[in-house]
């Protein structure tokens, strides 16, 4: 396995698909920090978290995690949407399977190998404007802040993984291209793109008039699920997820949550997401593992 | 013939979307042959193969490679065996190196076992000039020969290798020809797949023929010959300078010749085995002099055709 991760990380990194990605998150990097520049000030310094202001400004011009939410399920796509069916259409999967490996060593290699890439396309992201943005304002990090943007970035992973788990699955079941890379961005465009998404602004509503079913049917929607965990990581300030009441909100002290809180708040959505990427896995892994391998 | 046998396969049947593609075949592979599968188009063979590398999984019946069962073990069955694929495919951004290298990691070959191994085959298959240059690059035919090397690679002790010599120019079939009919001596057993007849028939030590799934015919290949020719009997042809009545009844007098025929200076002589020591002695000694004496050749043609009329 460490053989196919080894070559398909040589393949992403000289690939010109990779670059053009690399290109995309630098762009947002930039992008994101000049939203920072332009916003930072208003940041609430009540809370005392202003390092995690660094990622989430940004009111005319997008922040970092806007574009994070924006980017991660596209990059995810890019990557795992023709893992099997290009290999299958080169000729190239009969050869690998008739190596002394298991089958499965296949789609674990060449998952792995997009998590690998993802990391470091997002870390060089969070770190690029971490850093910019730490001379920029001054203020160091607290431990708190760094855990959370630690989990923050691994629920970016995850998202990122359920993308790429769903092109995997896609790239498994058809064998066009062309087909399994418009299914996982029908479903994005339908369900996770942040931008303009018509499940959560007409087809949810339309569906229920009631409060919590709305919200129920919302977090079908893997995005929704995870930019509510990212707001609630980030923003201390962050109260509930879902719909406050007035008598929910009397008597509540504006003060920032404990990390502990927080992670209990959307400790639901994370597990959801975690989840929804191990359900995409297993039947990816099903269907492959009784697939036939014929050469035509 | 007390070979050992190193593919077997009992009552082997596939059926793909209920037609039956393989049709209870059980196939004998002795020890350093050359096995030639024949068949129509659509026979069944390459599905036999998979189920051979434990690609596809048999309906019923069993497939073993060296004892190992090809269903339950198939990596154990992978690590002796290399398989060439009718469509080969090769990641056309890496070089012939590299793309031999991968597959020798995939074996888990060390670097420098595999560096040499890799040397040997590309020159064996005559790539060791393009060995650097992308894949991507190779004509038809250079790939075809990128896959006999990535075969050879892993040193299998068997080579499934299906349609080895397609797209390779008259001169490159020859060449690869010698080098399969030279594996057996470096212990590899060979079994390939072959529309060209007068390749198996140049190489092949036993072959089988299968038509629609079923086994038609298996053995080995000079038995095969003789028995599509003259039922399982010699036919030799001899010329003289004067064929009497006389000789044809002292011929026919010999222990094993079944039935003689002559057709001015030719005697066509059916017998049980190959009796042509005895045949010329008696024909010296009738005093006709003997202007050339042969064996009929049976040609894979011959077995082919009659196969198929019987079938």
């Amino acid at each position: 396995m460490i053989t196919i991760i080894r070559k398909e990380l040589a393949d992403y990194f000289t690939s010109i698909r990779c670059f053009i990605l690399f290109l995309l998150v630098f762009i947002a990097s930039v992008v994101a920090l000049y939203a920072v520049h332009q916003g930072i000030r208003d940041v609430s310094t009540q809370s005392g978290f202003i390092f995690t202001g660094l990622f989430t400004t940004g009111t005319n011009i997008p922040s970092l995690i806007t574009f994070i939410a924006l980017l991660v399920p596209v990059i995810g796509i890019a990557l795992g949407f023709d893992a099997i069916n290009s290999e299958r259409s080169n000729g190239t999967l009969n050869r690998i399977l008739s190596q002394p490996i298991y089958r499965d060593s296949v789609i674990n290699g060449k998952f792995l190998a997009g998590m690998v890439t993802l990391f470091i396309m997002i870390l060089t992201a969070m770190l690029l404007v971490g850093g910019y943005g730490l001379r920029m304002i001054g203020v160091p990090p607290g431990a708190e802040e760094i855990i959370r943007l630690f989990i923050y970035f691994i629920s970016v992973i995850i998202y990122g993984a359920f993308w790429m788990g769903l092109a995997v699955l896609f790239s498994i079941l058809f064998r066009s291209l062309a087909i399994s890379l418009l299914c996982p961005l029908a479903i994005w465009i339908l369900l996770g793109n942040p931008v303009f998404n018509p499940y959560i602004s007409f087809i949810a509503p339309a569906m229920t008039s009631s409060v919590g079913t709305y919200l129920a049917l919302l977090r079908i929607s893997p995005y929704f699920l995870f930019s509510e965990s990212t707001a609630a990581l980030l923003d201390p300030m962050f109260r509930g997820l879902g719909i406050l009441t007035v008598s929910d909100t009397t008597g509540m002290l504006y003060r920032p949550l404990s990390l502990a809180q927080s992670l209990i708040l959307v400790w639901p959505q994370l597990t959801a997401l975690i989840c929804l990427t191990v359900i995409c896995f297993a039947v990816s892994y099903v269907v492959f593992m009784r697939q036939e391998i014929r050469s035509t | 013939m007390d070979k050992k046998i190193v593919v077997e396969t009992q009552d082997l049947t596939k059926r793909y979307d209920g037609t039956t593609v393989v049709n209870n075949l059980n196939l004998h592979v002795p020890e350093n042959e050359v096995f030639g599968l024949l068949g129509p188009n659509g026979a069944g063979k390459t599905t036999t193969i998979l189920m051979l590398m434990g690609l596809t999984e048999p309906a019923s019946g069993s497939a073993r490679v060296f004892g190992f069962n090809s269903t339950r073990e198939p990596l154990k069955v992978k690590r002796l065996t290399g398989y060439l694929p009718e469509r080969l495919g090769f990641y056309d951004g890496l070089t012939a190196r590299q793309n031999l290298r991968f597959i020798a990691w995939l074996n888990n070959m060390t670097d420098d076992e595999a560096n040499s191994q890799i040397d040997q085959v590309l020159e064996e298959v005559g790539l060791t000039e393009v060995a650097d240059t992308a894949v991507g690059k190779y004509s038809r035919g250079m790939k075809q020969r990128l896959g006999i090397a990535d075969v050879l690679v892993k040193k299998p002790r068997l080579a499934i290798l299906d349609e080895p010599t397609a797209g390779l120019d008259p001169e490159g079939i020859n060449q690869i020809l010698d080098l399969i009919a030279g594996l057996p001596k470096m212990e590899t057993t060979v079994v390939m797949c072959s529309h060209r007849l007068y390749e198996v028939q140049r190489i092949c030590h036993s072959i089988a023929i299968l038509a629609k799934g079923k086994l038609v015919v298996e053995g080995a290949l000079d038995t095969l010959g003789r028995e599509a020719l003259a039922e399982g009997r010699y036919k030799i042809e001899v010329e003289t300078d004067g064929a009497s009545p006389q000789l044809v009844e002292i011929i026919g007098k010999i222990s094993g010749v079944k039935n003689v025929e002559a057709e001015g200076n030719f005697l066509h002589i059916t017998a049980d085995s190959d009796l042509r020591a005895a045949i010329s002695k008696v024909v010296v000694n009738s005093g006709v002099a003997l202007i050339q004496m042969k064996i009929q050749e049976f040609s894979l043609d011959d077995i082919y055709k009659k196969y198929f009329k019987e079938g």
